[in-house]
């Protein structure tokens, strides 16, 4: 802890000095409102871009787990109360369903020579949104069991039961497997990875209709239901906080981990050096057969508001461009998997990359998606603990999530 | 009177009262107890899932820092997060909250307790069922129109909300206070020749010092305690301590923050414990004072 | 007192209370009764880091006329009331007309959100107040025969429970009962049982939430039941002991009958508090198992991306009645003393 610690301070000295050359952000006025989710890599990105303030520029930053609550109402104002708005695949939605995000286009035209055509974030002809981090749930896995069992690292989770079985049966460990099935928004993300992976859609092309309730539902919620004989009876709790911890406390083989954790599972300061160093990053799984890994791709970027002046946007694209440059990413090269031009990706970022390389799917940018999310997170529980069948289940989240979405007026 | 009773109570009695007492503090203190020796130790230790003894020996926090405590946890929340910011905000957002809870409280709770009209009832069954409201809808419900006011965001926005949440309670706590002063004293002050808000003033509010303070404690503890109205319309610079700990704990923890987390918990409880110690004696005689009658 | 006095006096408070509680009140009813205008949708190409696919989009030029006509939304009766998120009329008739026996009836019924979330919020609410209370009131008899210089620090701690934060109380909590935490490991060899796991089981997840309230509510409890113990007549008590009445008499005939006012007050506290129960739930991520009312609005408004304002607001306004019919008892008695005093 105290050498991340100090880490972290020099890494805040190298900010200070990269501010002195404010020559870089090159904006002579305007105001910049930055509001975002609270975590680690976003700090990096927006203490660089608040490095732009000068005597014609304000900087101001809201980092805040609340984010996607403030989100709405603060760019619906006229001018908005925030001109960047950071988001990801999911939180996009409302902002685009609203109608508060300024097309891009223009400013991409003007000041992006150092983005990679992948970063822009496309519907229809108007660039909405700029990425600049991927992020995906990949496998963690201890290569010294597996050695010990003499087996290869499974890919498929077909192979993942296999091997749980073996461990189980040589009596190594009782549960091997974990994964984040906390009821809830992460047992509605695993059940999207695992509806990808299947081949699965959610919705019925070109309408709000909900397309879970068939051969492919089921399949995803009998492969979820088979894991868990394999987890810790109290998997419907688990986080992926909780998960990294007992991981590194040796009670999990194999686990279906966030990539943005890496760091926490391999650093010094993990707490377990010996299990840190045996562990062996792997893509997602496949199942069934599939050649598409079973994970939705996430990736967390920035908008900026539509209700706010020229002099403004142009401001706060310049800033976040500064906040994203290449040369950020270099210096930060284990703060994120960034998909920014000329990031030489770490060992540990391999993870993501690669379940991205093997053609996972993105996480679903529909304006339907979050309802479904919730439904799927509220719903699924009682069929995770063996109370009703997968069809009772999915028949439930379509009830649930077709309630919703003709609330929302986006279907009826 | 009360020391003879004490002594006159069969062994067996008080023995079984005694070991009731010695559990319930054990099980009422033991979890914080645990939290402020976990706050000097790593998250490896505090938050170990191989063995709860971690904690205790801390072999981590050895293994980590050289020595079985530290002093991390504090550091970070105070001095890299900027804890002290939150502190200093928490301080201005309780006091004032706490304050004006009161004048109005007083005020209103007075004269509800000294009218005997039919709306008074009134009044106090409708603010009755305006704590039942929960606050994270009466929330959202402000979100647009503080944006459209440019108010969004400051201290005073956040304290005035949370008077406002908090004048149901205060009301009904402090007109039962009021019920429980005879009316004689503040009519035969007006008989002398005082006004109605001189006799308030001058006359009924000494008496009620206790009730105020008891009153005042429940309103500064919901001050200090909240997360659903601080977390959404306070932003980053303004932030209290509450939502600032669950922003340390983040949608994913970080590396440590779970830490500074809880050494902040520890930290905010401190000043409670003074609170509490300065003014146990007003507590008990304030809600003496008045009988509260339902 | 004159009307005028009055309301100088209670002015302040009112406009208070009106502005930030009984007027967003009166939007969040009126809000419930409407519902989105319907969006209209267009089919896009949406691209990314991760390739394009083809995917709806609201298409927001074609929407706003519509919004502007009518910017509350589409008026829609008591339709969010009755949806499947809230009473589901339509889905509870058709499990009365098409069961299997009681247990069948439960089980269905439990499977709908809303009656999942009230089983549990009623029998929460009438398990814990009671508890909570009786706890706070031994504590309060404990604590009162003890020798003076050992009440603060012991009032200090039996507030405990009320004071720490409950986002992180329960998140250490949660931890301590873990299976390898020291509370559940702990209880794992008291009851010699090595896969017990309060987190596992249904009947568990209640079982531990209840202990975390009536652990919680009885500080509360505890003071007001304190203060009260101080005032109980010492004359009476003394003639109650010269009749020849034995301890538990004094206490059954004197000294509960004097705390009964009190009772109701802190009772009526106490079930308003516990039927709007939330934190633990989301502390001890305890919503596989029990959910409760306050859970579910939560739940429509920050538990994803889409804040759901009907719904959510609908599900208040459930809560607040269940509230008044809860509190009725305590009313009733509150108008008929009013009345006698008039």
């Amino acid at each position: 802890m105290k050498k991340a610690t100090i880490t972290t301070l020099v890494g805040a000295t190298l900010t200070l000095f990269a501010g002195s050359a404010i020559a870089e952000c090159n904006i002579s006025s305007g105001s910049v409102r930055i509001l975002g989710n609270d975590f680690d890599s976003i700090r990096t990105v927006t203490d660089q871009a608040s490095a732009c303030a000068s005597s014609g520029t304000t900087v101001r930053v809201n980092l805040t787990t609340e984010h996607k609550n403030i989100q709405v109402p603060a760019l619906t104002i006229t001018p908005a109360e925030y001109t960047v708005a950071l988001i990801a695949n999911n939180s996009i939605s409302p902002l685009l369903s609203a109608d508060l995000v300024r097309p891009l286009n223009d400013l991409v035209e003007k000041y992006g020579q150092d983005l990679l055509p992948n970063q822009l974030i496309r519907t229809g002809d108007d660039i909405v949104a700029i990425a600049f981090m991927g992020n995906a749930q990949h496998l963690f896995m201890r290569g010294d069991i597996l050695d010990d069992l003499g087996v290869e690292p499974p890919a498929t989770y077909e192979e993942i039961i296999d091997v749980a079985e073996m461990i189980r049966s040589e009596g190594i460990m009782e549960y091997p497997l974990a994964a984040t099935y906390e009821a809830g928004w992460y047992l509605a993300a695993e059940f999207v990875n695992m509806h990808l992976g299947m081949g699965g859609q959610f919705f019925e092309a070109g309408s709000a209709q909900p397309a879970l309730n068939n051969e492919a539902g089921v399949r995803t919620l009998e492969m979820m239901k088979t894991l868990t004989e394999y987890m810790s009876p109290e998997y419907l709790t688990v986080t992926a906080d909780e998960m990294k911890q007992m991981y590194l406390a040796g009670e999990v083989a194999i686990m279906n981990q966030w990539g943005s954790m890496v760091a926490g599972h391999l650093g010094e300061d993990s707490g377990n050096q010996q299990i840190s160093e045996a562990t062996i990053l792997a893509p997602a799984p496949t199942a069934h057969g599939n050649n598409t890994p079973a994970a939705a791709l996430w990736w967390d970027g920035f908008t900026i508001a539509k209700n706010i002046s020229d002099e403004d946007a142009e401001a706060s694209f310049q800033a976040m461009m500064y906040g994203i440059r290449p040369d950020m990413a270099q210096q930060n090269p284990n703060a994120a998997t960034w998909l920014i031009k000329d990031f030489d990706a770490p060992d540990t970022a391999q993870g993501v990359l690669q379940t991205a390389r093997l053609g996972a799917r993105g996480y679903p940018m529909s304006p339907f998606m979050g309802y479904m999310h919730a439904a799927l997170g509220t719903e699924l529980s009682d069929f995770m603990q063996g109370r009703e069948s997968a069809e009772q289940a999915l028949m439930d989240v379509e009830a649930s999530y077709l309630a919703s979405v003709r609330e929302a007026g986006l279907a009826n | 009177m009360e020391q003879t009773t004490v002594n006159r109570r069969p062994l067996l009695l008080s023995t079984t009262s005694s070991l009731f007492l010695v559990l319930w503090l054990i099980v009422a203190a033991f979890p914080f107890l645990w939290t402020v020796w976990g706050s000097f130790k790593v998250e490896a230790d505090f938050f170990s899932r191989e063995n709860w003894q971690l904690a205790i020996t801390g072999l981590n926090t050895i293994g980590q820092t050289g020595s079985a405590f530290t002093g991390d946890g504090y550091q970070g929340a105070w001095i890299e997060r900027d804890f002290w910011k939150a502190a200093w905000n928490t301080v201005i957002v309780t006091v004032s909250v706490t304050a004006i809870s009161l004048v109005l409280g007083t005020l209103g709770g007075y004269a509800l307790a000294r009218s005997a009209r039919r709306y008074t009832l009134w009044i106090l069954i409708t603010a009755l069922v305006f704590r039942a409201m929960p606050h994270i809808t009466l929330v959202s419900g402000y979100m647009l129109p503080f944006f459209e006011w440019n108010v969004w965001g400051a201290l005073p926005t956040a304290i005035i909300v949370l008077v406002a949440i908090n004048q149901p309670f205060a009301l009904w706590m402090l007109h039962s206070f009021f019920l429980s002063i005879p009316k004689d004293l503040d009519e035969s002050a007006m008989v002398d020749g005082c006004t109605r808000f001189q006799a308030f003033r001058q006359v009924v509010i000494p008496v009620m010092w206790p009730g105020v303070i008891t009153t005042g404690l429940f309103s500064f503890l919901l001050a200090y305690n909240d997360f659903a109205v601080t977390a959404m319309l306070l932003n980053q610079d303004n932030q209290t301590m509450v939502p600032k700990i669950a922003s340390f704990l983040g949608t994913v923890q970080t590396e440590g923050a779970v830490m500074y987390a809880v050494a902040a918990v520890v930290s905010a409880t401190v000043p409670l414990f003074m609170l509490v110690m300065f003014f146990q004696r007003q507590i008990v005689s304030g809600l003496t004072a008045g009988a509260v009658k339902g | 007192m004159t009307h005028k006095t009055f309301f100088a006096f209670i002015f302040p408070s009112l406009l208070a209370m009106i502005l930030f509680i009984a007027l967003p009140i009166g939007s969040i009813v009126v809000q419930s009764l409407h519902v989105e205008h319907p969006r209209v949708l267009v089919e896009v190409e949406n691209c990314g880091p991760f390739g394009c696919e083809r995917e709806t989009r609201v298409d927001t030029a074609a929407t706003q006329a519509l919004q502007e006509a009518q910017p509350m939304g589409q008026f829609n009766g008591l339709g969010t009331y009755f949806d499947r998120r809230h009473l589901a009329t339509e889905e509870v008739s058709r499990i009365f007309s098409d069961n299997e026996g009681v247990a069948d009836i439960a089980r269905q019924m439990y499977n709908l959100p809303f009656y999942k979330a009230l089983s549990f919020t009623l029998v929460y609410t009438f398990i814990v107040t009671p508890l909570g209370m009786a706890l706070g009131f031994s504590i309060a008899l404990a604590v009162n025969s003890i020798p003076r210089f050992l009440k603060g620090p012991i009032i200090f701690f039996s507030l405990l429970p009320m004071i720490v934060t409950p986002l992180v109380g329960s998140l250490i909590l949660f931890w301590m009962i873990n299976t390898q935490g020291v509370i559940g490991s702990n209880l794992q060899l008291l009851f010699d049982d090595p896969d017990l796991s309060l987190r596992a089981s249904p009947l568990l997840t209640w079982v531990t939430l209840i202990v975390y309230g009536v652990w919680s509510m009885a500080p509360f409890s505890f003071v007001v039941f304190y203060a009260g113990l101080q005032t109980v007549p010492s004359d009476t008590l003394e003639s109650a002991k010269i009749d020849g009445a034995s301890r538990w008499e004094r206490i059954r005939y004197v000294v509960i009958p004097h705390l009964i006012p009190l009772a109701t007050f802190v009772a009526l506290v106490q079930l308003m508090d516990n039927f709007r129960v939330f934190e633990p739930i989301v502390g001890f991520s305890a919503e596989a198992n029990a959910t409760s009312l306050s859970w579910n609005i939560f739940n429509d408004l920050r538990g994803q991306v889409d804040q759901q304002y009907s719904s959510a607001a609908a599900t208040s306004v459930l809560t607040v009645f269940g509230v008044v019919v809860l509190l009725m008892p305590v009313l009733v008695r509150l108008w008929r003393d009013f009345n006698r005093k008039a």
